[in-house]
């Protein structure tokens, strides 16, 4: 289990335990948990719906072509941006702060 | 594929036994279903081609559940679906929005597009998925109000930019491609994105920066469009380059081509109940809480809802055993294998049962 923190979009905070054992990544921790995350194309890095600023200084996994490709047509894009679910949770993640990025699709 | 269905784009009213809104795989599947049954269908889609989330988002991506294939990619099902359903003569309206939904006195519904387009028919199938897929505007406050005075989010008419000054934002394959496209026929075109690589096919980035170095296009990179100014249209495009501050370009037109997302849309304006933006309906049949409106695939949502194509097809099935009691009050439905009777197609012609 490791510790996880995701503000949303009003600037709430909400704590999570996370497994480890699960291959979980963090949009799907998310969905698991109701925030309104879309994750439209179910974790495959191919929208942008699960777009979150990294807020703790954790090294993560490399960023894959398709992950910049889609990050690349978002919007609100910061040097921090990140997808969710191309971020797996794993022990060396513990303590992992997370924001929600602006849902682009809500005019 | 397309090609011998357009007869119906040209039809300003369509009558049809039931009205499809949405031409996904769900959608599509209950063209056949139905017409295993004698009932013809339209369809209505705010894409140019059929297939929903498949063709749009996952085209080329292999599905590893559909009963029967140990792998098929998402564009081939399509396919494959649009050839089964072909004995059935589907009418497809592509292209438009189903926007709004009435009973007439004969108590058939009658939806019109956001052309204007109007269809009839006795029951209603919503096979919307996640909802129409809608351009994604990009965040500038003001955007909105230059929509149709120098902003479009489509390319319809290339025409319409002949000898004008062109700014088009953008880093895939639709901002690449229209650069190209419209290079030669435009006064001066400007491409910007965000990044300096390009994600489109590397055979339009090699285009793109040739038009680039041989002074044919302006591309600049690693700026966003940050504001529209104009007094009754377009007149200005302000960039923020990420060192170099701001900047102002002269521009008749703006082409924001950050790709399509769904939105549930008009759906939600049609009387249904919905709950978290998906439509309740009764596991019977599929049918909503509005009787002769059915709703499958996954837009919909029940105990157990699942957003998979299989169960939508499953949805599919049922909600034309459903709908057959609407469109042929009276009749009796008596089941029959596919086996047993084979595929008895329906003609063009045939006018609606
Ligand atoms: C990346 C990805 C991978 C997936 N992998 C799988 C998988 O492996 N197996 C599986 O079973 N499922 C998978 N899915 C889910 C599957 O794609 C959906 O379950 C399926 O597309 C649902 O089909 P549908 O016909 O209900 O809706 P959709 O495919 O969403 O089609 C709905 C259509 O309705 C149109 N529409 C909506 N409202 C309107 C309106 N008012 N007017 C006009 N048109 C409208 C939309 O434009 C759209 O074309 C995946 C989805 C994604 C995104």
């Amino acid at each position: 289990m490791i510790a996880v923190t995701v503000i949303d979009r009003e600037g709430k905070k909400h704590e999570f335990e996370a497994p480890t054992d699960m291959g979980l990544n963090l949009m799907e921790l998310c969905r698991i948990n109701e925030l309104p995350i879309k994750g439209t194309c179910g974790g495959m890095a191919l929208c942008a719906s699960c777009h979150v600023y990294v807020q703790s200084d954790h090294t993560l996994p490399e960023q894959s072509d398709s992950e910049l490709d889609m990050l690349d047509q978002a919007f609100f894009v910061e040097p921090n941006s990140r997808l969710s679910c191309q971020i797996r949770l794993t022990d060396a993640l513990n303590g992992l702060t997370v924001q929600l990025a602006p849902d682009d699709a809500e005019e | 594929m397309i090609s011998s269905f357009q007869h119906s784009m040209d039809q300003k009213f369509i009558e049809t036994d039931i009205l499809i809104i949405g031409a996904g795989p769900v959608g599509l599947f209950a063209v056949f279903e139905a017409g295993l049954l004698k009932m013809r269908c339209h369809l209505i889609d705010i894409l140019s081609q059929p297939g929903g989330q498949l063709t749009e988002i996952y085209p080329k991506k292999p599905i590893y559940d559909i009963p029967g294939y140990p792998s098929i990619l998402a564009g081939d099902l399509i396919d494959q679906l649009m050839k089964q359903i072909e004995p059935f003569k589907p009418g497809f309206t592509l292209g438009e929005r189903a926007e709004s939904v009435e009973k007439q006195a004969d108590g058939r519904w009658k939806v019109i597009t956001n052309k204007g387009r109007v269809h009839v028919a006795p029951v209603m199938f919503i096979a919307g998925g996640l909802g129409s897929f809608e351009p994604r505007k990009p965040p500038i406050d003001n955007i909105v109000s230059y929509e149709g005075k120098g902003v479009d989010y489509f390319v319809r008419n290339p025409e319409t930019y002949r000898g004008k000054r062109i700014v088009i934002a953008g880093g895939g394959d639709s901002a690449l491609d229209w650069t190209i496209y419209l290079a030669n026929e435009v006064k001066s075109l400007t491409l910007i994105h965000r990044r300096t690589e390009f994600r489109g096919a590397l055979d339009s980035v090699e285009k793109v920066r040739h038009l680039a170095a041989s002074g044919k296009i302006n591309l600049i990179t690693n700026s966003q469009v940050v504001g529209l100014e104009g007094t009754d249209k377009l007149d200005n495009v302000l960039v923020r380059h990420d060192s170099e501050g701001p900047s102002k370009l002269e521009a008749d037109y703006f082409l924001p081509l950050f790709g399509l997302t769904p939105k549930l849309g008009p759906i939600a304006d049609w009387g249904l109940a919905l709950e978290r933006g998906a439509v309740e309906v009764n596991t019977l049949d599929y049918s909503t809480t509005v009787p002769g409106i059915f709703a499958v695939g996954d837009v919909n949502t029940y105990p157990g809802k699942l957003k998979l194509i299989l169960c939508g097809f499953h949805e599919a099935t049922l909600a034309c055993q459903g709908a057959y009691n609407l469109v042929n009050p009276g009749k009796k439905l008596s089941f029959k294998y596919t086996t047993v009777t084979g595929i008895e197609g329906l003609s063009t012609q045939d006018s609606p049962s």
